[in-house]
C-alpha cells in the first residue's frame, strides 16, 4: 500500500497483501494452509447513480456504463454496492453539488458520479469519485472518449481509476483474456481460441473447431497470440496476428513436437518446449530471424517455461528430481534451481507481472490447488483445492489470478475462475460456457 | 507438416475415431465396407482375417497401457507390441502412428510431454523388434482425447495408452 486511503481500516487491512506474507502465523516451518476462501473482510460501501445523459445519444449508456463499473468494483469482493433504491440523493447534474449528508445516511462511503455524452461516431464519459465521509472529492475527475462500441472499455477505465485511487493498486479492469472455448463430451472435446473481455463480456472466436488447439498466451503487448495447434496432424507451435487472424507455424522441426510457448518481455523471443524422441527440452525461438536456441539438455520432462518479468531469468517445471518440480535458471540457460519443497507435485508455474510471486499449480493427496509462493520459493500459499485446478494467468495488476477448474466424471467440464491472491473472492468468470487455459493480456493502452 | 500427404491426416483422424468404437472394422457389421474413400478399405476382412486391421486391432490388440505417470512397458505390453511388430514386418505396406495418451490427473503440458515419452518407447520397441523407423511417426494427445470418461482407476487405467494406428503407404 503506497497510497494512503482515507476510507479507514478496513480496506487497507483487506489489502495488505504484504502483511499477511510475512505474519507470524506463516512461519517458514509450520504446515502449509489453504486460505479461507469466504469473505473475511466486510466490503466497503459504494454508491453510483446512474451517470447523467447530457444529451439525447448519451441516454443509451448512461445507465450501461454505471452498471459495468458497479459490476468490475463489486466482482473485486472489496466493494459492495448500495442499490439505488435506497438512495436519498439524486444526481441529475454533473456539477451539481454533492449531497454528503444523503449519502453519509445510507452509510455510502464512496460515491462515484458520472456523465455521458453522444454525438456522432464517439462518446464522452466523464466521473467524479468522493469521499463521502470526509466531504472530499478524491483525485481529479476523468474525461474519456471514444467509438460507441467502446462504451464498456470506457467503464472498465473508469473502474479501473476508482479501484486504483481507493486501494493504491494498479489497475486490470480493462484488459482481455485469451482462452480455449471447449464443446463436446469428453472424448471428443471441441476447442477453438477465443478472446473475451477480462469479465467474460465481448468473446470472439479466432479459430474454428477443426484443430485442437491448446493453451494460448498473448504478446507483452497484447497485439500476437502463441498457441498449439493440432492442425497438421501433430501439435506445432503457431503465432497469431490479432488484428488480422492470420497464423504461422514457429520454430518447426520435422519430426517434433513443439508446446507450451510463452513470450519473453523484449515481445521477440519465445520460450517453449520440444519433445523429440519421447524427450521434452527448453528452447527459445526468434519471431524475427526463425533462430534456435536450446536452453536444456536432460532426459527428464522440461516444460511450462515463463520469464520473470525483467527477463533475466525463465521459471519452469521438471520432473528431473522424478516427479515435477518448480526450477528456475537464467534466461540464456545453466544450472536451475529448484524452487518447490513442499509435498506433491508442482507445476504451470507463471511470474507475477510485480516480479513478487510465482503462481503455480499443486497436485497433493488426489487434490488439485492453485498457489503462490515469494520467487525464492519461500512462503507458500495455497488458494484454491478441488478436483482439477490448473494453468494459473495473472491480472496486469499482480493481485487476482485466473485459471481453469474441471470438474470430475463423465460430464465433466472446464470453467475459468479467478481467485484473489489472499484466497479471497473465488468466483466464475463470466458466463462462457466451458472454457479453459486463460492468458490474461496485459492493461490495454 | 507439409509434406504429410492429406490422405495419411484422414487416415490419422479415421484411426482416432475407430478408437472410440473398437467394433469399427468388425466383419459384417453395419460399417463393414464404408471406409472406403480414402481411409482402410476393410470390405469382407474381419478380426479371423489374419491379414486385416481389425486383426491387427483386436486379435493382435493396437494398444498398450501404463502405469501412474510411468513410460515403461510391462511384460503384458512388450508381448502385444511383438505381436503388432511380427505383423508389421509382414504387412510392410502399413505405415503407422503410434498415439501417446494421458489420464486426466495432471497438467496440460506435462500430459503432452508424457505422452510423447509413451509414445517413444513403443516407437523404439516397434523399432528393436524389425519394424522400419521411417514407416513410423509419434504424436502425443496428452490429456486431450480419453477413451474412457469417468473419473476413476478403472478408466484411468484405459486411457494411458499407447495407440497404434495404422494407414497406407509405408515410408511416406
Amino acid at each position: 500500500m503506497t497510497y494512503q486511503s482515507p476510507f479507514g481500516l478496513l480496506l487497507a487491512l483487506g489489502l495488505a497483501f504484504g502483511g499477511l506474507c510475512s505474519a507470524p502465523a506463516m512461519a517458514q516451518n509450520g504446515p502449509l494452509r489453504i486460505e479461507i476462501t469466504e469473505g473475511v473482510i466486510e466490503p466497503l460501501p459504494f454508491a453510483l447513480p446512474d451517470f447523467v445523459a447530457e444529451n439525447g445519444g448519451g441516454g443509451e449508456y448512461a445507465a450501461n456504463i454505471a452498471r459495468v463499473i458497479a459490476s468490475d468494483l463489486t466482482g473485486t469482493g472489496l466493494f459492495r454496492e448500495i442499490p439505488a433504491s435506497a438512495h436519498i440523493a439524486r444526481v441529475d447534474s454533473f456539477d451539481a453539488p454533492v449531497a454528503y449528508a444523503d449519502w453519509k445516511a445510507i452509510n455510502a462511503q464512496a460515491l462515484v458520479t458520472g456523465a455521458v455524452s453522444a454525438s456522432g461516431d464517439r462518446i464522452v464519459v466523464k466521473f467524479r469519485l468522493f469521499d463521502v465521509f470526509s466531504g472530499q472529492q478524491m483525485g481529479e475527475g476523468l474525461q474519456f472518449a471514444g467509438t460507441p462500441q467502446s462504451w464498456r472499455r470506457m467503464a472498465h477505465k473508469v473502474a479501473d481509476a476508482v479501484y486504483s485511487r481507493i486501494t493504491g493498486e494498479g489497475a486490470y479492469f480493462d484488459s482481455r483474456v485469451v482462452f480455449v472455448a471447449e464443446s463436446g463430451p469428453k472424448n471428443e472435446r471441441a476447442k477453438r481460441l477465443a478472446v473475451m473481455d477480462y469479465d467474460g463480456a465481448n468473446v470472439q472466436f479466432l479459430t474454428d473447431s477443426r484443430s485442437l488447439v491448446l493453451a494460448p498466451r498473448f504478446s507483452p503487448t497484447g497485439d500476437r497470440i502463441l498457441y498449439t495447434s493440432y492442425q497438421s496432424g501433430f501439435p506445432k507451435i503457431y503465432l497469431m496476428d490479432v488484428a488480422s487472424v492470420q497464423s504461422r507455424a514457429l520454430g518447426d522441426q520435422p519430426g517434433t513436437m513443439t508446446f507450451a510457448p510463452r513470450f519473453a518481455p523484449d515481445g521477440r523471443t519465445v520460450v517453449f518446449s520440444l519433445e523429440q524422441g519421447g524427450n521434452s527440452d527448453l528452447y527459445t525461438v526468434d519471431t524475427a530471424s526463425g533462430a534456435l536456441g536450446r536452453l536444456t539438455n536432460a532426459p527428464s520432462i522440461e516444460t511450462a517455461p515463463d520469464y520473470s518479468p525483467d527477463g533475466s531469468e525463465i521459471v519452469f517445471e521438471s520432473d528431473r528430481s522424478g516427479t515435477q518440480q518448480i526450477y528456475v535458471m537464467a534466461a540464456g540457460g545453466g544450472e536451475p534451481r529448484r524452487l518447490s519443497n513442499g509435498p506433491g507435485r508442482y507445476s504451470t508455474p507463471v511470474w507475477s507481472p510485480r516480479g513478487d510471486l510465482i503462481a503455480f499449480t499443486k497436485q497433493n493427496d488426489g487434490r488439485f490447488h492453485i498457489g503462490v509462493m515469494r520467487v525464492d520459493g519461500s512462503e507458500e500459499r495455497l488458494l484454491t483445492a478441488s478436483f482439477l485446478d490448473e494453468g494459473p494467468t495473472w491480472a496486469p495488476n499482480g493481485r487476482v489470478i485466473m485459471f481453469t477448474r474441471e470438474t470430475a466424471g463423465a460430464g465433466g467440464q472446464s470453467s475459468l475462475y479467478s481467485v484473489d491472491i489472499t484466497g479471497r473472492n473465488l468466483r466464475p468468470v463470466g458466463s462462457t460456457g466451458a472454457a479453459s487455459d486463460p492468458s490474461w493480456s496485459p492493461l490495454l493502452p | 507438416m507439409s509434406y504429410l500427404p492429406k490422405a495419411m491426416l484422414l487416415i490419422a483422424v479415421l484411426g482416432l475415431a475407430a478408437c472410440n468404437n473398437p467394433d469399427r472394422f468388425g466383419a459384417g457389421g453395419p460399417n463393414a465396407g464404408m471406409n472406403g474413400a480414402g481411409g482402410i478399405d476393410s470390405t469382407g476382412l474381419g478380426a479371423d482375417d489374419p491379414r486385416s486391421v481389425a486383426y491387427f486391432q483386436q486379435t493382435l490388440g493396437d494398444r498398450v497401457f501404463f502405469a501412474v505417470d510411468q513410460s515403461t512397458l510391462s511384460d503384458e505390453a512388450r508381448a502385444t507390441l511383438m505381436g503388432q511388430a511380427q505383423w508389421l514386418n509382414i504387412n510392410s505396406d502399413y505405415a503407422l502412428i503410434v498415439e501417446g495418451h494421458a489420464d486426466e490427473q495432471g497438467t496440460r503440458q506435462y500430459n503432452l510431454a508424457l505422452g510423447a515419452r509413451r509414445a517413444s518407447a513403443a516407437q523404439n520397441f516397434l523399432v528393436s523388434q524389425g519394424v522400419a523407423s521411417n514407416r513410423i511417426r509419434t504424436v502425443s494427445y496428452g490429456k486431450e482425447r480419453p477413451i474412457e470418461v469417468c473419473s476413476t482407476e478403472e478408466c484411468y487405467s484405459r486411457n494411458r495408452r499407447a495407440v497404434t494406428v495404422l494407414s497406407m503407404g509405408a515410408g511416406s
